[in-house]
């Protein structure tokens, strides 16, 4: 029977006691992983898997990650929403967990977004 | 959807869209009986009499309660190319159940899939809902309930912390993985 033990919790709560964290309240970056059903099938999981892992690789306790439903734009699928404070979010579209990874590296970690990934960088221009 | 996993993460975001704040999965495979079952429990706004009716219904999408669309259609297809077959009870302000049962054996029956991930996933992106997850392949069971992880480890970290998670992660994982 595979089921979670206390003793195992409580190893988890010792190793972090002194640790701040920051996981439940306040946030540098949230990333939105886009989950209805058409992402779902277009593969949202495996992003959301990739994310997950490097969100633990780098040890940062300032990220947050989320889901949400159809964005209407269902074509597009994959995408991923990330928002870093202070900055205007940027929805990735059309993405596999190679693409997200290297999203996680620039845009969450750097702040540099990858516009090629990108929906649309800006709006409209005259020239 | 190539695997029943991803069908079951899609059918329960529907719940927590529909406010649920449990949302209790059941697996059940009995291969004497050539039986597989998922049942998809949840607390959520519910549906009336006429929704229900409408909702197996890939064409009637009425955007206005989000509790519509392909998702169930394409379950019930997946259940109905084995022989089996989907059923939803709901009622306003109390819930909704979806039952989808399945000729385990038969040829077009979808492999489980990758659960853990459906449920990392589900928890990651819902932290405010618990889940309550209880299969049992053939006698070899697997149960999670988050209550329980949440209350224990409440002022230390939250659910949605990499070691909670990897030690969830673990539990699905079959031996010899």
């Amino acid at each position: 029977m595979a089921k979670l033990r206390v003793e195992d919790l409580k190893r988890i709560k010792d190793s972090m006691a002194g640790i701040v964290n920051l996981r439940g309240g306040e946030y540098r970056v949230k990333i939105t992983v886009h989950m209805g059903t058409c992402g779902i099938a277009a593969g949202a999981r495996p992003i959301m898997n990739r994310i997950l892992e490097r969100i633990e690789e780098s040890g940062a306790t300032d990220i947050i990650l989320s889901s949400s439903g159809c964005a209407g734009l269902c074509n597009h699928e994959p995408m991923i929403t990330v928002e870093v404070k202070e900055s205007a979010p940027v929805k990735y579209v059309k993405l596999d967990p190679e693409k997200a990874s290297r999203i996680f590296d620039e845009h969450v970690m750097k702040n540099n977004p990858v516009p090629e990934y990108a929906l649309s960088v800006g709006s409209e221009t005259t020239y | 959807m190539e695997d029943l996993s991803l069908h079951i993460l899609d059918i329960v975001e529907n719940s927590t869209r529909a406010g649920a704040t449990l949302v209790e999965i059941k697996i059940t495979e009995d291969t004497e009986k050539d039986l597989l079952q998922i049942v998809i429990k949840d607390n959520g706004s519910g549906m009336d009499r006429e929704m229900v009716k409408k909702v197996r219904d890939p064409f009637t999408t009425t955007r206005t309660t989000r509790r519509v669309g392909l998702g169930l259609s394409m379950l019930e297809q997946a259940a109905q190319e084995t022989g089996g077959d989907l059923s939803i009870t709901s009622e306003p302000g109390r819930g909704t159940e979806v039952k989808a049962t399945f000729q385990a054996s038969h040829i077009d029956r979808k492999p489980i899939g990758d659960m853990g991930s459906s449920m990392i996933s589900l928890i990651v992106g819902n932290p405010n809902v618990d889940f309550i997850y209880e299969s049992d392949l053939d006698g070899e069971k697997t149960t999670l309930d988050t209550r329980m992880i949440k209350e224990e480890m409440e002022g230390v970290t939250t659910i949605n912390d990499p070691a909670v998670l990897k030690l969830i992660r673990g539990l699905f994982k079959k031996a010899g993985d």
